[in-house]
């Protein structure tokens, strides 16, 4: 098995989520990570989706999800030549004793504390999936109190856009009387 | 051309639109969400509403009005329970690929989402069955909506699309302007194939010495039909047609060697297992006909023609992969491969026909008459065939009687066989045989169906009689639920859990006779208005569709009461290899273990 990342462009019309969710679980595809959100173009959404599949079934689903009508563009994006992102809030229990210790350790690693209490911090991250998973190992001893992640949004790198309008032309078909 | 703009209301719309789409016939039945829809259908000229008895009939009843026409079929429904009862019929379009629009009322707006009265998530629920499927509550939505459901329906891989209208979309008023052109950003289905794979699969062909060309029901979707006698008389390639392509290839022809699959003929069967190339032409290598995946065709490179992408190396990998619509994809292959023929290559197959010929005349279909006397139900199929012809058209439900009617009658034209392949549908034989006759009133119908499937749907026939639409149903009657009876003979060492519905008792069924007939199905048929008939010898049964073929002017129901033990033959039992076929019982074919000769 290996991990996939797909964006998927889709209209941004109601129920659209719950048709690419229904596809997943409806052919055995697990979705490891998933995120929807607008995109430059109001009438366009975008997720990415992380699989966790063999080559065969990833053309597979992609060929299903591009079967669906509101599914305009997929493309998988190569971790190489892309940038992968993911934004965690984490609850850390941390006192009077421990708060210095867990204030370095999200130095380290370049997050932010956003929220403050007598007894637990709340610390914003952002990074890649691997970056996450070493904070988390190192806050873990303190105590995890409540951990919300974003999941995965990528985009590739360089110049070109895949939301081209240019690149996505839908077919105007006359309809036969 | 888009026209002008005119103030209508909701429902208007929704009328206006499906009158611009062209569709002549709908069958339904009205209920509370749908009611503002059903007072201005009144009034349509073009549009012919056929009243039904419940939801499932309408539903198949436009299958069969779609597949008789090559049409898009169109269903109705009210909300909550009526739109639940065409997710069968829908369900079943989605898997034979059967274009048909259904318009389902929906509560009002204001009441989604709070468990109204009738209040059903059909667009939820036909999320996974439907190509795709819309919810609409802005009555301005109303014909652009429409015009794309045709669209979705009927190009590309054809299939069903919902279209649910909530009740004050319906009622509000609006404008009506039918649009000259749909916009689908994400629906572009690609029918012309890609010139190199078509010349790859050219140059494949003229080098195989097994070749099969394996036909599906795409071909007839794609109305494809003599380009294909076209590209098999120029190749002289043997022919295997599914059951869902029944009637895409002469069955008289010489090149045709059946059905394969579970129920296939040896020859097709066997000629697929031991190709070296298979053409596949609009079909889907579902497990029917692959039997056990891992061990089918192993020595066959695949040329895999479909239109939908996703058909193409989902089961067996396509060393060839076409995207494309099958008639452009074989007008363009027998170009490529007249091109290699003029180029001096042409195929050499005279030892594949050799070999194919002598288990096509080692181990022809065949069938048993009971030695008790009694009807055997393949006989009185065959000869339905034979008196009925090849002009009418077959309809069928699911089970041994489906298998027999694929096997036993001889299609020469494309469009005369229906039934449900895919989804497996019993129920689905006499709606869909009311929807074929109106769609082609000129032609003979007959409805094949088994007596378990005929209970599931007969009401039809109130439909049927009331509006003038002489459907003829053969009952092949056993009594029993009669393939799941055959599986539990192979399979469950004679324990008939469940299958009996002769209602004559354990004895009398051990006997393999029934002493009373609950239903009586002729004292139905008469109470629906139909002639009612019974055969029970096989002397009887010429006289007997003789007399059905001579009443024209109401429904006919024939019941013939046959054994109850007989058995649909050959047979790959399910999960193994095609190998594995047994043409009888217990009965394998001898092969040679090398070259697959048979032993004579």
């Amino acid at each position: 098995m290996s991990r996939h990342t797909l964006s998927v462009l889709v209209e941004n019309k109601p129920g659209v989520l719950a048709r690419i969710a229904g596809l997943f679980s409806r052919r055995g595809f697990n979705i490891d990570a998933l995120a929807v959100g607008p995109t430059e173009h109001d009438d366009v959404s975008r997720m990415t989706i992380v699989v966790n599949v063999e080559e065969l079934p990833l053309e597979q689903v992609t060929k299903q999800l591009n079967k669906l009508v509101e599914v305009i563009k997929i493309v998988e994006l190569d971790p190489a030549a892309s940038v992968q992102r993911e934004l965690m809030l984490v609850k850390v229990a941390a006192d009077r004793a421990s708060r210095s210790h867990v204030l370095e350790t999200v130095q380290l690693f370049r997050a932010k504390v956003v929220d403050v209490a007598p007894d637990a911090v709340t610390v914003e991250a952002t990074g890649n999936v691997d970056k996450l998973e070493a904070l988390l190992r190192v806050l873990e001893p303190y105590g995890i109190r409540e951990l919300v992640q974003s999941g995965v949004v990528a985009v590739g790198r360089g110049a070109r856009s895949i939301t081209d309008r240019s690149s996505r032309s839908g077919s105007v078909t006359p309809i036969a009387r | 051309m888009s026209s002008q703009p005119e103030q209508v209301t909701g429902a208007q719309s929704v009328v206006r639109s499906l009158e611009a789409a062209g569709v002549d016939t709908v069958f339904g039945i009205p209920g509370g969400a749908i009611l503002p829809l059903y007072d201005p259908l009144m009034d349509s000229t073009a549009i012919r509403h056929v009243l039904v008895r419940h939801e499932q009939g309408a539903g198949h009843a436009a299958e069969g009005y779609a597949q008789a026409t090559g049409r898009v079929g169109v269903c109705m429904a009210t909300s909550g329970p009526g739109a639940t009862n065409l997710v069968t019929p829908i369900a079943d379009a989605h898997m034979d690929s059967v274009p048909l629009v259904a318009v389902t009322g929906q509560v009002p707006s204001a009441a989604i989402g709070t468990d109204a009265f009738q209040e059903a998530d059909i667009r939820g629920i036909t999320m996974p069955i439907t190509k795709h499927n819309y919810l609409v509550t802005n009555p301005d939505d109303i014909p652009r909506t429409i015009a794309e459901a045709f669209h979705i329906a009927s190009t590309g891989r054809p299939g069903p699309v919902l279209v649910d209208v909530s009740k004050d979309a319906l009622q509000r008023p609006t404008t009506f302007a039918w649009p000259a052109s749909v916009e689908l950003a994400g629906y572009r289905p690609v029918s012309r194939p890609h010139g190199k794979q078509i010349r790859e699969a050219a140059r494949l062909i003229v080098e195989s010495r097994r070749p099969v060309l394996y036909v599906g029901g795409g071909v007839l979707k794609a109305r494809a039909w003599s380009q294909l006698l076209g590209l098999a008389e120029l190749s002289g390639i043997p022919v295997v047609t599914t059951l869902m392509a029944r009637g895409a290839f002469p069955d008289s022809h010489r090149q045709h060697l059946g059905m394969p699959g579970m129920h296939g003929t040896v020859a097709a069967v066997t000629a697929l297992q031991k190709a070296d190339l298979i053409i596949s032409l609009g079909a889907r290598f579902d497990d029917r006909v692959t039997g056990k995946l891992s061990s089918f065709a192993p020595e066959a490179k695949v040329i895999h023609a479909d239109i939908d992408p996703a058909e193409i190396s989902k089961n067996r990998t396509a060393d060839v992969p076409i995207v494309g619509d099958c008639r452009e994809v074989i007008t363009e292959l027998t170009s490529a491969v007249a091109a290699e023929h003029e180029a001096g290559r042409q195929g050499d197959y005279e030892g594949w026909w050799a070999q194919v010929d002598r288990w096509r005349a080692t181990y022809p279909l065949g069938y048993e008459r009971p030695a008790d006397g009694s009807l055997a139900p393949q006989y009185v199929i065959e000869r339905l065939g034979r008196i009925a012809g090849p002009e009418a058209l077959y309809v069928a439900g699911v089970g041994q009687h489906q298998m027999w009617a694929a096997q036993f009658i001889s299609y020469e034209h494309p469009g005369t066989w229906l039934n449900s392949g895919g989804l497996g549908t019993m129920g689905y034989a006499v709606p869909a045989a009311m929807g074929a006759k109106v769609g082609r009133p000129d032609a003979t119908v007959w409805a094949i169906d088994g007596d378990g499937c005929f209970q599931m749907t007969n009401q039809e026939l109130a439909t049927c009689a009331i509006n003038d639409i002489p459907i003829k149903v053969a009952i092949i009657n056993n009594g029993s639920l009669g393939m799941v009876r055959q599986w539990q003979t192979l399979f469950y060492n004679e324990r008939y859990s469940n299958t009996d519905l002769g209602g004559a008792g354990r004895s009398a069924a051990a006997a393999g006779t029934r002493v009373e007939h609950i239903p009586d199905f002729v004292k139905l048929a008469e109470a629906y208005g139909c002639v009612g008939l019974r055969c029970e010898k096989a002397e009887e049964v010429d006289a007997t569709i003789d007399r059905a073929m001579a009443i024209d002017d109401r429904p006919v129901v024939v019941d013939f009461t046959v054994h109850q033990d007989a058995m649909v033959w050959p047979m790959v039992p399910a999960g193994t290899s095609n190998d594995e076929i047994q043409v009888a019982r217990d009965m394998a074919p001898q092969w040679d273990t090398e070259a697959g000769e048979v032993r004579r």
